[in-house]
């Protein structure tokens, strides 16, 4: 099985060589802090030696206290490749890290990095589309991370993003979003609330909403499907429905517990 | 030297626990969901289990495997995503109990299961009551987003070790990376010399 490609399976390169060492810790500082909504900041880093990364890759992320104590994390990178590096963190309500992250960091202030980390949920221009890309909540992150990529390089993949969110107002990248760009197609689930004269959904994703939006499976889409695990589940179960093959689906899953 | 993050304090870990989390992580008591692609799912009818590439291949049927002998473990676990979660309890068959059919002298074994995923573990690390094939977890069944009917069960090592979806071994001379070997992660990842990527 290994080294061969089989149809419906993760697209695994068995057989490859392990990778090259990872580069150590880096210093990082802070060039700005924006706020997307009331607990989502983009943070700017600055990092002098950063070994670049390709859209939909993450990066650990160290703080260090004045006595010594460490906190490590894992984020998204929400910048595209050749981009001033950007990770975008939501604040969860009892986490030791986040809420740093989202209210008491400010531009000039350190904290070290390391990455880029992991190979799979990458897209590059070459691998061609269309795109269909399905976010829950913040796990637009490194999907816009692919959309910008797929702008800046000039391609002309189709793309559609298939946003999840509570509200309007936990809509994160909201006024990028909008921006209409030919052949990329934003389309919002609005979940728990919506604003007066709303005609888009109002439901979490189904296997009905994703027949109306998704690429057919024949047009041969990539898919990559990003946030809380029930979503992942619904929406990754609903493409495999659809006839696309598991291994044109990637998912990246983050659990109710990530801090 | 780490340069100090200016007004970051962190929450010191209880000491009760300190010394059972590896250095990075910190402590959930969820159990989050992380793999690569589609949750696969494969009826019991055409489960089976084997391992390759010892002196006398070996397959079992779910009904077979049911009838091996099988032990309850308490055991804490570890993900590179940076969480781990204590005194998580499985059930399942012991890999010691497995090997013992087959004969071989290879250092090495790479795991296969439904989806393609792949990763490979010492020989070393799998025998000597350290590792299992669990399809039992808090009592009850196995979920299919946590690799049901079975994964493997190995840990002492990062958590991706513990193949979901689990379908059996293949014995090995040489160490061939698996799936996320091959995508930066570390070829043995020992959490507690945090061995989380390539080269650490």
């Amino acid at each position: 099985m290994a080294g061969t490609a089989v149809r419906g399976r993760l697209s695994d390169p068995g057989g490859r060589p392990p990778q090259a060492p990872l580069a150590a810790w880096q210093t990082a500082t802070v060039s700005s802090v924006t706020a997307e909504t009331a607990s989502v900041r983009t943070i700017l880093l600055n990092v002098p030696d950063w070994p670049g990364h390709r859209a939909g890759q993450h990066l650990d992320v160290r703080l260090t206290a004045e006595d010594g104590y460490q906190a490590e994390r894992s984020y998204s990178i929400a910048s595209a490749p050749g981009e001033p590096l950007a990770i975008t963190v939501e604040r969860l309500e009892d986490g030791e890290v986040s809420p740093y992250l989202t209210e008491e960091l400010r531009a000039g202030d350190q904290m070290e990095v390391r990455g880029p980390i992991g190979g799979y949920f990458v897209w590059e221009p070459e691998m061609g589309g269309p795109l269909l890309l399905a976010a829950g909540g913040s796990g637009v992150v490194p999907l816009r991370a692919i959309v910008r990529c797929r702008i800046m390089v000039g391609s002309s993949v189709p793309v559609r993003l298939l946003y999840s969110s509570r509200s309007w107002a936990d809509v994160i990248y909201s006024g990028e979003l909008s921006r209409p760009t030919p052949g990329v197609e934003v389309i919002h689930t609005l979940t728990r609330s919506h604003p007066d004269g709303w005609t888009g959904y109002t439901r979490r994703v189904d296997a009905a909403m994703l027949a109306e939006v998704a690429f057919r499976a024949a047009e041969g889409a990539l898919a990559y499907v990003c946030g809380p695990t029930n979503f992942v589940e619904a929406v990754a179960a609903g493409l495999v429905g659809l006839g696309y093959p598991a291994g044109r689906v990637k998912t990246e899953r983050f659990g109710a517990s990530g801090q | 030297m780490s340069p100090i993050s200016r007004g970051f304090h962190g929450r010191r870990r209880e000491a009760a626990t300190a010394g059972r989390v590896p250095p990075g992580q910190y402590l959930t008591h969820d159990f989050p969901v992380l793999s690569a692609g589609p949750t696969p799912h494969t009826a019991l009818a055409k489960w089976t289990f084997s391992i390759e590439g010892g002196r006398e291949p070996k397959r079992w049927t779910w009904q077979e495997f049911q009838a091996l002998p099988a032990e309850t473990v308490t055991v804490d676990i570890h993900c590179v995503t940076r969480w781990s979660k204590l005194d998580t309890t499985w059930r399942g068959v012991s890999l010691d109990v497995l090997l013992d059919f087959v004969g071989y002298d290879h250092p090495y074994a790479l795991a296969f299961c439904d989806g393609g995923y792949t990763t490979n573990v010492p020989v070393a690390d799998l025998t000597g009551g350290k590792a299992w094939v669990a399809f039992g977890y808090q009592g009850g069944p196995l979920a299919a987003e946590h690799g049901g009917p079975a994964r493997l069960l190995v840990p002492h090592l990062y958590f991706w070790k513990s193949a979901k979806w689990v379908r059996g071994l293949r014995l090995r001379d040489t160490d061939q990376p698996g799936f996320w070997e091959t995508y930066g992660y570390n070829m043995y990842g020992d959490p507690w010399r945090e061995q989380r990527y390539a080269g650490d």
